[in-house]
């Protein structure tokens, strides 16, 4: 009886059932094509050379083989940078943008949102403004501005910029709406200065918030292949010395194929472990007028 | 009467006094504030908006990096909207790439992320990822280069002569005639973005009990639901979501240069940004790929404001 109770109240208002049934079927069709080119990806890397080349093609993988890694580290060795060295530079810059990003971000964030002090207003309007442009339209000043700075050919050029993004800023400062203002008054009552209440109580708070901006931020770092500002071989990032093994052409197609899977994982394995938190973040990433 | 205005004098002077030093107490009470900010404030200001202005400046000017830039007018922006056949052509590429995936895009996203949040949590963490990954997951966009390839190798063509529909390979990527098709595919699977997410969330943060609400007062089935319910309370994030698919719709490069080339054949993938690029870093012409820059902020500033007039009738 308790049962049947729960299930009249459990379903859901205004839906039909004619509705429910065409939702899955639309979604299930799309999420088919959605997600075929990454299986197809994930295939390819674990195809011996002669099923790459097979006609006609088949998309999925009959002798498995992780030959195409072999490969692609073999080739790796012979190249004139060890590999480890791109693995790191790639780490490194993705590292250092990112947690420069979240500290600095955050910091401004509180301000703008809990502090009320002239001009804090349109600077945050600079701030979304700028989301509604993309880089290509700052990047000739910008790498002027580089070659003035002297970060030309230097991990600083891919780092510092990281430091600015607008995205990470406004979503941190939306996010930020949801710290009890009660809270950071009872830590200043408590005599804690404005940099301890803000890393101590009101950090915390906004894991989710950080977690987020470290995803996106990492995504944007991660694929950076930085060619217009690094010219040294040993300075230069992951993905542009596998983008040199995709030129490779036909014999390099299994460790291209490899190359392009060890690439894509990373940012999907991270959002996988994060999802949660993202979507929690989103919830506040309306503009309002 | 002159009493009044004596009364008065003083006290209007001593306000704008008031108010002068209080400008100057202002920065030393709210130090802290400033402090906090400054760090953020120098790189955004250094790498976001100077580099705006420089930009606009510059496209007034001719500029190869070597010698100091000359000013010349409009004569970049007259060489471009008369002289420059392929600048034409990349915006009417550019617009035709904006204003299909754009909306579809922007459209798609809502429609999964409305069609998603009905469903049970599990099953929607799973369709959420799956929806999203192929836009965060680095260059795998590069994939497609095989499966349209334009020989028998490619998987579009094998199944397709597999099937019987053609009996000869199609150069996909390199016949104008579907290079730009291809590459909105593309595009259209890589669109669920950061808008996507900011649905997703929306849509779970609406109160249930406008739901009730809204039945006593006739809503009937899901689509009145969505219009007048569930899209005024989400309008913050229609609008987040708007900005960021203009932005990257009018964007469009990366996808072009990786699947047809730079320049493409017959320039027939050639967006503004592949042409920006190609003066700014190919030719060193600065002074000339500032005023496409110029061209671009411009129009991605207008088409967003635009939008968000549209968005604020939504529900009305």
């Amino acid at each position: 009886m308790k049962k049947k109770f729960r299930r009249i109240r459990t379903r859901r208002l205004n839906r039909s059932l004619g509705g429910d049934i065409f939702n899955i079927v639309i979604i299930t069709i799309f999420g088919i094509f959605m997600v075929l080119p990454l299986i197809y990806a994930i295939m390819q890397a674990f195809k011996p050379l002669d099923e790459i080349y097979m006609f006609p093609p088949r998309f999925y993988v009959v002798n498995p083989t992780l030959d195409n890694f072999t490969d692609l580290f073999l080739l790796m060795a012979q190249s004139w940078v060890p590999f480890t060295r791109y693995i790191f530079n790639t780490l490194f810059i993705t590292a250092a943008g990112t947690l420069g990003h979240v500290v600095i971000a955050s910091m401004a964030a509180f301000v703008l949102e809990k502090h009320k002090f002239p001009g804090s207003k349109a600077f945050f309007t600079m701030v979304v403004t700028s989301l509604m442009f993309s880089g290509a339209v700052t990047a000739i000043p910008n790498y002027l501005t580089m070659a003035r700075l002297g970060f030309l050919d230097s991990y600083l050029a891919l780092i510092i910029p990281a430091f600015g993004y607008s995205l990470g800023l406004f979503l941190m400062k939306q996010f930020m709406v949801t710290i009890p203002d009660s809270l950071l008054e009872s830590a200043r009552m408590d005599g804690a200065g404005e940099f301890r209440t803000f890393w101590k109580i009101a950090m915390p708070c906004v894991k989710p918030g950080w977690l987020t901006l470290i995803i996106f931020c990492f995504q944007s770092l991660w694929g950076q292949t930085g060619s217009t500002f690094i010219y040294s071989e040993e300075l230069k990032t992951l993905p542009y010395a596998l983008n040199q093994i995709l030129l490779g052409g036909f014999a390099r197609a299994g460790a291209g194929a490899a190359a392009i899977l060890l690439i894509m994982i990373v940012p999907i394995v991270l959002f996988m472990a994060t999802e949660s938190s993202v979507i929690q973040t989103m919830a506040t990433s309306g503009i309002k007028e | 009467m002159a009493t009044v205005i004596e009364k008065v004098k003083p006290a209007y002077k001593s306000r704008v006094l008031d108010r002068m030093t209080g400008l100057g107490r202002d920065i030393v009470k709210h130090k802290v504030s400033y402090a906090f900010l400054a760090p953020y404030a120098l790189i955004f200001i250094t790498f976001t908006v100077i580099p705006v202005v420089i930009s606009i400046y510059l496209s007034f000017t001719y500029y190869n990096i070597l010698e100091p830039p000359k000013f010349q007018g409009l004569q970049n922006y007259i060489k471009l909207f008369l002289g420059d056949d392929i600048f034409l052509l990349a915006v009417k590429n550019t617009f035709v790439l904006a204003a299909i995936t754009g909306p579809i895009g922007y459209l798609a996203s809502l429609m999964f992320a409305w069609f998603i949040n009905e469903l049970p949590p599990k099953v929607r963490a799973f369709l959420i990822l799956i929806f999203y990954a192929p836009s965060i997951s680095g260059n795998v966009y590069m994939i497609w280069t095989v499966m349209f390839s334009g020989d028998t190798y490619g998987y579009m063509n094998s199944t397709l002569m597999k099937l019987g529909i053609i009996y000869e390979p199609i150069q996909w990527l390199t016949d104008p005639k579907y290079m730009l098709t291809v590459i909105m595919i593309v595009v259209l699977w890589m669109s669920l973005g950061t808008g996507f997410l900011a649905f997703v969330a929306g849509l779970q943060s609406i109160d249930r009990s406008q739901y009730e609400a809204g039945i006593v007062d006739g809503i009937r089935n899901r689509w009145q639901e969505l219009w007048y319910i569930t899209l005024p309370n989400m309008k913050p994030m229609l609008m987040f979501g708007a900005v960021m698919s203009i932005t990257s719709s009018f964007a469009i490069s990366d996808v072009t240069i990786a699947l047809a080339g730079m320049p493409s054949v017959d320039y027939a993938a050639h967006t503004v940004v592949n042409h920006l690029i190609d003066y700014g870093s190919t030719r060193f012409e600065m002074g000339y790929a500032s005023a496409i820059a110029t061209v671009l902020f411009v129009t991605m500033i207008g088409c967003n404001k635009i939008v968000q007039n549209l968005l604020r009738k939504v529900g009305r």
